[in-house]
């Protein structure tokens, strides 16, 4: 069935209203678009490490999460939730459970590709039968806007700041989407919520039924920490995938498939832009920074699209 | 007919493991305790167990694994030691507070550094705090015998909490004894199934595990926490007794050998038990009053019931196979001399002794140096010194 917005808005929510997370915050509109790509009999086990998705949708007495839900620490929501999937597999076997459910794991970057990736790495490498989603918002932001290594380079963080002499932080982000691509696991995507959020929706509907580890790193924009205008954050999702500074792709059993390519690239400035973080480097005489922002995110697409063959 | 074998203390708790049958197994590699998930790997191998055994890439994602595992609804177990406890360190206090009773076989290493794979207790003596439950082994016998008494302690409605099962690294872990294994059908009706009352698979009653948890509402989460401590000593002896009932073999709060007429007692954990009782014999042979006090429950740890025990001898060396290095004492010492204090029992002179640590040989004659000492101090009422080092060079 095609898909339609509509339609799929029609589903009960799990993810209920009420949490605390920020006005313009990215995630918990990935996280409701990933658990309505459930089917409706379905009953999912998620968890989530340590950050402001688990601080703000769980809060002692109350929960945002009408399925089950887990948080541990910080640096084990792949381990956490791979224990929860191996008793469900014993369960079974042994007559205990009926129905189906499924096992989605959340992070966000600095739990995912910097505290958590080792324990991130296990649950794929032994593919459990379980999601892991990072929401990537580019530094730790429940703390107070650290930089992690999914910052980009020259963003303006509390322990990369844009200073006298060093202009942010001064390293590329980490590629974690080619990470996990690599663990050769059954599907790996790169997805944001783009438009209708189809591509998001379609993406988390196959994650989380195909069979074995799936992967899925979503870009999440952070209102504080990228310091945009609250109600901009579709255009920045959108600027975000028409610059191809957050490619949409997915890896199917090793097959690269690019699922967007803009007709017009637009240059990476129109992403940097809106946003505060990067205020320090439209100044004028720092306009290299600007064009090194632009080559790294060439060299990338460049590579993406010589492994999807399009090059 | 209970079945006797000649097994190492890691195929005890192995096989304890296979006649439990636990939903789940999540452990890593680390010397002396990685026989056990070998062993275990091998029942899951040759499908003798239903349990899935995942293999994980650190002792931190085995206990959260097993966190996970346990709050899904399923029986989790993992086995360690050392560095690889203290690995788990930050999910043990998670798993302890979020009232889940995982099962773990401790083999007794010391804490690196320096790394140094032999056995002392540094490792369980740290995580004394975490809110485990832990029950100490003197030998092979008495692991596997606890063992099986693990979930039912631990699984209690009044406890909810989970146990560590300590023995020794090297001394009872890879030597062999013989011992009386339960038969696999009495093992599997003492143990019970497990039914929690809320779990994550119950998707009839979803339900949401660790919360931050803040001003309001973390300090009435610990007292509770703290209360199924409290609960678990009575718990405790009434599993013991089912277990006498089934074995005859009979487990209290610690052992006491030779205490009737003592006048002056060791208070020792684990393997080097044995040897003071060795030593014991001998000395009342020469018609020296000497005993033991073995504690097997070191939390929660019994103040009534030893300082009772404890308040009739005259003189008493508490033996820590851990340093706190805290210039007073031993973890076991301080708790010992707290809870004589507490309960306002003053007359028995008290010294601790630090031995054994890294693997040091701990001999008979060493023991000997220790109830020497404490007969000296019951004669003449004089204590020289009372936080020593036994069998070290200075």
């Amino acid at each position: 069935m095609a898909y339609n917005l509509k339609e799929v808005a029609k589903k009960p929510e799990r993810f209920t209203g009420g949490h605390r997370m920020c006005a313009g915050c990215g995630a918990p509109i990935v996280v409701r678009q990933i658990l309505r790509a459930l089917k409706p009999e379905d009953h999912v086990v998620s968890g989530c490490a340590t950050g402001c998705l688990e601080v703000s949708s769980f809060l002692y007495p109350y929960t945002s999460w009408k399925d089950s839900f887990i948080h541990n620490a910080f640096e084990n929501s792949g381990a956490t939730i791979a224990g929860a999937e191996a008793a469900y597999v014993a369960m079974k076997r042994k007559g205990k459970l009926s129905g189906e459910t499924k096992f989605i794991a959340f992070g966000g970057d600095g739990g995912t590709y910097d505290i958590g990736l080792q324990a991130l790495s296990g649950a794929m490498e032994r593919g459990h039968d379980m999601v892991y989603v990072c929401y990537d918002n580019g530094a730790y932001m429940n703390t107070g806007i650290q930089r992690s290594s999914a910052t980009p380079k020259y963003a303006d963080t509390t322990t990369s700041p844009a200073g006298a002499v060093i202009p942010g932080k001064q390293q590329p982000r980490k590629d974690l989407t080619e990470i996990m691509a690599n663990h050769h696991i059954p599907y790996v995507a790169q997805t944001i919520a783009i438009g209708n959020m189809k591509d998001l929706y379609e993406k988390s509907e196959k994650a989380i039924y195909t069979k074995g580890a799936a992967f899925m790193n979503v870009l999440a924009p952070c209102p504080r920490g990228w310091q945009y205008n609250t109600p901009d954050l579709m255009d920045i999702n959108k600027l975000a995938v028409e610059t191809c500074y957050w490619p949409l792709y997915e890896v199917i059993d090793g097959k690269y498939i690019i699922n967007y390519k803009p007709k017009n690239k637009l240059p990476i400035r129109e992403f940097l832009k809106p946003q505060g973080r990067f205020k320090h480097i439209f100044k004028a005489g720092n306009e290299h920074m600007i064009e090194d922002i632009q080559q790294e995110v060439d060299k990338r697409w460049e590579a993406l699209l010589k492994l999807a063959g399009e090059a | 007919m209970a079945i006797r074998e000649r097994l190492s203390g890691n195929e005890a708790i192995a096989i304890a493991m296979k006649q439990i049958n636990p939903d789940v197994v999540a452990a890593f590699p680390i010397t002396p305790s990685t026989e056990i998930p070998q062993y275990f790997s091998n029942y899951v191998a040759d499908g003798v167990v239903e349990t899935e055994f995942v293999a994980v890439e650190s002792e931190h994602s085995a206990m959260s694994a097993c966190v996970g595992a346990q709050a899904a609804g399923g029986r989790a177990m993992t086995a360690t030691s050392a560095n690889g406890l203290g690995l788990m360190w930050e999910v043990l206090y998670i798993a302890a507070c979020s009232r889940l009773p995982i099962v773990m076989a401790c083999v007794n290493r010391t804490m690196s550094g320096p790394l140094n794979i032999h056995n002392d207790h540094s490792d369980s003596m740290g995580a004394r705090d975490s809110g485990w439950i832990q029950l100490y082994s003197e030998n092979n016998q008495e692991a596997y015998d606890n063992m099986l008494m693990a979930h039912r302690i631990g699984e209690h409605p009044d406890v909810v909490l989970p146990v560590m099962v300590c023995q020794d690294g090297f001394i009872t872990s890879h030597a062999i004894e013989n011992l009386e294994l339960v038969e696999d059908d009495k093992v599997k009706a003492f143990v019970g199934e497990y039914n929690p009352e809320d779990y994550l698979l119950n998707k009839d009653n979803p339900i949401s595990v660790g919360p931050l948890d803040l001003q309001g509402h973390t300090f009435e989460h610990k007292r509770q926490q703290a209360q199924a401590m409290m609960n678990a000593k009575k718990v405790i002896l009434e599993v013991s007794e089912e277990f006498y009932k089934l074995t005859g073999r009979k487990y209290e709060l610690f052992e006491e050998y030779m205490t009737d007429d003592a006048e002056v007692v060791a208070v020792i954990l684990n393997s080097t038990a044995g040897t003071a009782k060795y030593v014991i014999d001998q000395f009342r042979a020469q018609g020296k009053k000497v005993g033991l006090i073995k504690p097997r429950v070191f939390r929660p740890f019994p103040v009534d019931e030893i300082v009772e025990a404890l308040s009739k001898f005259k003189a008493i060396a508490v033996l820590d196979k851990a340093d706190s290095f805290n210039a007073a004492g031993g973890p076991l010492f301080t708790d010992i001399t707290s809870a004589m204090y507490a309960k306002g029992v003053f007359t028995p002179k008290v010294v601790n002794f630090i031995y054994g640590i890294g693997g040091r040989d701990v001999r008979s004659d060493d023991i000997e140096v220790v109830y020497n000492e404490i007969l000296n101090i019951a004669a003449t009422g004089k204590v020289n010194s009372v936080y020593n080092y036994l069998g070290v060079r200075e």
